[in-house]
């Protein structure tokens, strides 16, 4: 049955039913019957003439949508009537589903969805594991030599392929390219078909380009290849100069490759193949800790079996070899994991705040429509009584919270996209960030969420239609005193409910946000204000020895300090906050020997003899270094308090040595320097810094102290060096404030959106709470105006009608309290110098429900206390 | 068990008796709603009181299910259109088939009912 002929049809059963009526009436009339008796006669043999035109009708089904279409205009009609709270409801419901369809759409694209790559679920990233001390790295990088032991062992139980992410090069200008610095990955040949990536151009690395004889090859990135060469096809067999030294471009790599994972610089640019590039010793050693391991798993063979085949051959390579930096076991993990496991717990919670939210958002307007429901109860008990069917009642109420959240969940669909739009833009560090989009998955989830948003809060009103008391509604005098006292339980119920989610988002938002202040209040231990940092590094193409390479050194430090707008600057291989930097491990010489392969773990700087006084690093004993402690003359040392105290506990350490695990160079400490963190949410470690002028170094850090405006320095160090060699990039160009800022970013969203939605709670909890009470007190106004009237104390009356109204609170305020310290402990981990169940914040966020509580009380309770005896006994 | 169930099974057993009434009815011919009420009200002595609030969403089911088939037409007494219902093929195999059921049914019911006037 067609919808469209339905007028038709209409109109044809009213013409059979009128000439059937006809014909009977004329019977009538042939049977002697006056005319009008006829007329009568016929109705009466005929029965309820629309009834039986309905009945008809309900035979053709598109009855039910015509009904429906009904029930929609009558519920239109009476959000029209209630604009105020139509206009509430649907921004609470846009708010709610949009937050939820926006983090759908997030975790599904950078956590859930497979790696671009060849059979994904094969994929699995190969770590060590280590125990330092106190400190436990499940996934910690593995050396190369471990690696090919294991990739013998290994069989055919998985394929294995090694990378190094860590790499970067310099790019020659040419052809009227700047100079710039990229970031790469050395890899080994078999790293694309392990991935089972092909390349859009030319060709991946094959085992004659893995060699160290080979000739020099590089394939590019899509991005790079793009950026760089304009997306020129022609690209494959020309030469690419990094590090001032000529590569082949071999190939191009789809815009799909984007090798992720902890260790991984997120976008590499430039893949080199490992043998070929990485020193003959790298290669082999087991002591430094360079590379990933990256595995296929065979059809039918687990993880875990693969690691219990490795564990026996890394165990045994640590019996022969029992010095310290070689690991004990192996780990990994899936590389999906490996890519997104950092991202794993700040957006799980942030979808469960947003689903409380969304919670939240529902109980406020099951609550409301449970008021609507109680002011239309004669309506109600009048349908019934009339033989309106319950399931038709129950349709309403369902239509009604589907109308609103339809409404609202449309409103939060255009929401979610400009919060998605928004977030790509606020969190670029997020990974796979940029595949984040809205698909028809996300639409079909955000149906989803409406629908179970509708039926669970229209339920909730419609149950509260009950269908004995509906019926008793008709009985009751108009003088009821107690009516709808079952419905506000109910009521108290749903604000209970409400308070609970509400202190357990709350107690989420106060413990994240306590940890974001605490991370930015961290000293790095330097004053940050005005400092510029500039990163470059010498190619030894070009700096061959390293007489060259202290001159440009000296020479540009001496540049850049005569800079107008310079306060001071200094030379740093790593400035503070900027990373790990290196580490070696170290032995005190004049100390007795310690067990063979330990020793104590320093991070190493290089520092030119002005780095500290630039800094305002103070200088707590000794001296810094001297302008001849260079080249030849490099092996003295300047620890960090820190390192003072691990090392020489109750002694003074000037004048004794430290000396290098592997390698054996002493180094005389002459000075110690206050301490400085190498990432802001990380302990403070042991630093040791040595002469940067010698050592070896060439990966350098000029920091700049500007007298005014760091960011304006940036342009004119640039010139400096461009001056001095118009081929050396520079990288790196931040402020030390952009460097803190950069790494709270994930701290200070996580915070900040957990704040927002608990403040959203906060306020719903309180508007619900200010509802349930008004309500209740609009239905006693005749009961409170009888006790007035009686004499009652006004006081009396206020305490009755707070603690009435604060009940639910305290209820769902304890059961949200017993909540949350279950689920605390689920944010440990993203916490910083924050206790799960900080005190401070367990009794600060009753206080301020408390506080909310008794506001939205107030009120309420206000007019009861204030409320004219007489007028509310009148008003009835 | 309530007013109201009693009324739902009564219906019930009426409906499915009514649908196999009115096929019955119109295999004597085309007739219109009118007629077909008068008849089985007529046949059986006025016993089954024909309700219009059953007959007509009566007939359009059948119409809907495709045993009959409806056609305004001129009716040979009277100088005015009816609303004719005809039999289809499919509604003479449908009334086959209830007759039989009815049948069994009506053998089943009286074999409970009377046992002894049975066995005789």
């Amino acid at each position: 049955m067609k919808w469209w002929t339905a007028r038709q049809r209409d109109a044809d059963l009213r013409r059979e039913l009128q000439s059937d009526l006809d014909l009977e009436e004329e019977e009538q009339c042939e049977r002697g019957l006056s005319p009008a008796d006829a007329h009568y006669a016929a109705l009466r043999a005929f029965g309820n003439l629309t009834l039986i035109h309905e009945q008809t009708r309900a035979i053709w089904s598109f009855v039910w949508l015509e009904s429906l279409a009904r029930d929609l205009r009558y519920c239109l009609r009476a959000l029209r009537q209630a604009p105020g709270f139509t206009a509430i409801a649907i921004l609470l419901m846009a708010l709610g589903i949009g937050a939820n369809v926006a983090l759908f759409a997030v975790i599904r694209s950078v956590l859930l969805n497979p790696l671009p790559y060849r059979d994904p679920g094969r994929l699995v990233a190969l770590y060590s594991y280590i125990r330092e001390n106190k400190h436990v790295h499940h996934f910690a990088p593995i050396d190369a030599g471990s690696f090919s032991a294991w990739k013998q062992g290994a069989g055919d139980a998985a394929e294995m392929a090694l990378i190094c992410p860590f790499q970067n090069y310099n790019v020659s200008a040419e052809n009227g390219q700047l100079p710039e610095k990229v970031d790469a990955a050395m890899v080994s040949a078999n790293f694309f078909s392990v991935l089972g990536v092909q390349p859009i151009l030319g060709r991946t690395f094959v085992p004659s380009d893995d060699r160290r004889e080979a000739q020099a090859t590089a394939i590019l990135s899509y991005s790079f290849w793009k950026r760089r060469y304009d997306g020129d096809p022609n690209v494959i067999g020309r030469t690419i100069r990094l590090d001032a030294q000529p590569y082949t471009i071999i190939g191009v790599m789809p815009a799909s490759l984007i090798f992720l994972g902890p260790f991984s610089p997120g976008k590499i640019q430039l893949w080199t193949p490992v043998t070929h590039e990485a020193p003959a010793w790298l290669m082999s050693t087991l002591e430094d800790h360079e590379f990933v391991g990256v595995a296929r798993l065979a059809p039918g063979v687990t993880l875990a079996q693969l690691l219990a085949r490795l564990d026996p051959i890394q165990a045994h390579i640590k019996a022969e070899h029992p010095s310290a930096p070689v690991r004990d076991a192996t780990s990994g993990r899936s590389l999906l994991n490996d890519a997104v496991q950092e991202y794993k717990t700040p957006l799980y919670v942030l979808f469960a705040a947003t689903a409380c939210v969304l919670l939240i958002a529902c109980l406020n307007i099951a609550s409301l429509l449970v008021a609507r429901a109680a002011a239309r109860q004669k309506e109600f008990a009048i349908r019934t009584a009339l033989g309106g069917g319950r399931i038709r009642l129950l349709r309403e109420r369902v239509l009604e919270s589907l109308l609103l959240t339809a409404s609202g969940g449309a409103l939060g669909v255009g929401l979610a996209a400009a919060a998605l739009r928004w977030l790509q833009h606020a969190r670029p560090d997020l990974r796979r960030v940029d595949t984040v989009h809205l698909d028809w998955t996300i639409v079909a989830f955000a149906a989803g969420v409406i629908a179970a948003a509708a039926l669970f809060s229209g339920l909730i009103a419609a149950l509260s239609i009950d269908r004995t008391r509906i019926l008793s509604a008709l009985q009751e005098s108009s003088r009821t005193q107690s009516g709808g006292r079952g419905r506000a339980r109910l009521r108290r119920a749903l604000l209970a409910l409400e308070v609970c989610l509400t202190v357990v988002l709350l107690i989420g938002a106060g413990l994240l946000l306590k940890s974001y202040t605490r991370l930015r209040s961290t000293d790095l231990g330097i004053p940050t204000d005005n400092v510029l940092t500039l990163g470059i590094s010498l190619p030894e193409a070009r700096y061959k020895t390293a007489v060259q390479q202290v001159t440009f050194l000296e020479e540009l430090i001496a540049r850049v300090r005569a800079l107008p707008g310079v306060a001071s600057a200094g030379l740093v291989s790593r400035a503070p906050g900027q990373g790990w930097g290196g580490d070696r491990l170290t032995t005190v010489v004049e100390h007795p020997p310690m067990a063979r392969g330990t020793g104590t773990d320093m991070l190493m700087r290089g520092a030119d003899p002005d780095y500290f006084s630039a800094m305002h690093l103070p200088v707590l004993e000794g001296r810094t270094f001297d302008p001849d402690e260079r080249l030849k003359n490099d092996h003295v040392a300047i620890i960090s308090k820190e390192a003072a105290h691990v090392c020489f506990p109750g002694e003074d350490p000037l004048g004794k040595h430290l000396r290098f695990v592997t390698g054996g160079d002493a180094y005389k400490i002459i000075g110690v320097v206050s301490d400085t963190r190498y990432s802001i949410s990380e302990p403070v470690l042991p630093m040791m810094y040595i002469p940067i002028y010698g050592n070896g170094y060439t990966n350098v850090t000029i920091v700049v102290h500007a007298a005014h405006d760091a960011d304006a320095m940036a342009l004119p160090v640039e010139k400096v060096i461009g001056r001095m060699d118009p081929d050396l990039p520079v990288a790196g160009v931040l402020t030390l404030q952009e460097t803190i800022t950069t790494s709270t970013l994930g701290s200070q969203f996580d915070s900040l959106v957990v704040l927002g939605f608990a403040i959203i709670a906060l306020l719903l909890a309180a508007v619900g709470h200010y509802g349930v009470l008004a309500y209740l007190v609009t239905q006693r106004t005749g009961e409170i105006g009888i006790r007035i009237a009686l004499g009652a104390q006004r006081r009396r009356v206020l305490r009755d009608v707070l603690v009435d109204g604060i009940r639910p609170a305290l209820l769902g305020m304890v059961a949200g309290l017993a909540l949350s310290a279950l689920c605390v402990r689920l944010i440990t981990s993203i916490l910083y110098q924050t206790q799960p169940l900080d005190p401070y914040v367990f009794a600060a966020v009753p206080g301020l429900l408390l506080l909310a509580a008794i506001a939205a009380c107030l009120a309420p309770a206000l007019r009861a206390a204030n409320l004219d005896p007489a007028g509310a006994l009148r008003t009835e | 068990m309530t007013k109201q169930q009693q009324q739902q099974q009564r219906a019930g057993l009426l409906q499915g008796t009514l649908d196999m009434l009115i096929l019955r009815t119109l295999l004597y011919g085309p007739a219109h709603g009118h007629q077909i009420g008068k008849h089985i009200q007529r046949t059986t002595n006025d016993f089954l009181q024909m309700q219009h609030g059953s007959l007509y969403p009566a007939l359009h089911r059948l119409e809907r299910r495709g045993w009959v088939t409806s056609k305004w037409e001129q009716a040979p007494d009277r100088n005015r259109e009816f609303k004719y219902y005809r039999l289809t093929d499919k509604g003479r195999k449908q009334l086959a088939v209830e007759e039989s059921q009815w049948k069994q049914m009506a053998e089943a019911v009286a074999r409970v009912m009377w046992p002894v006037a049975e066995e005789n």
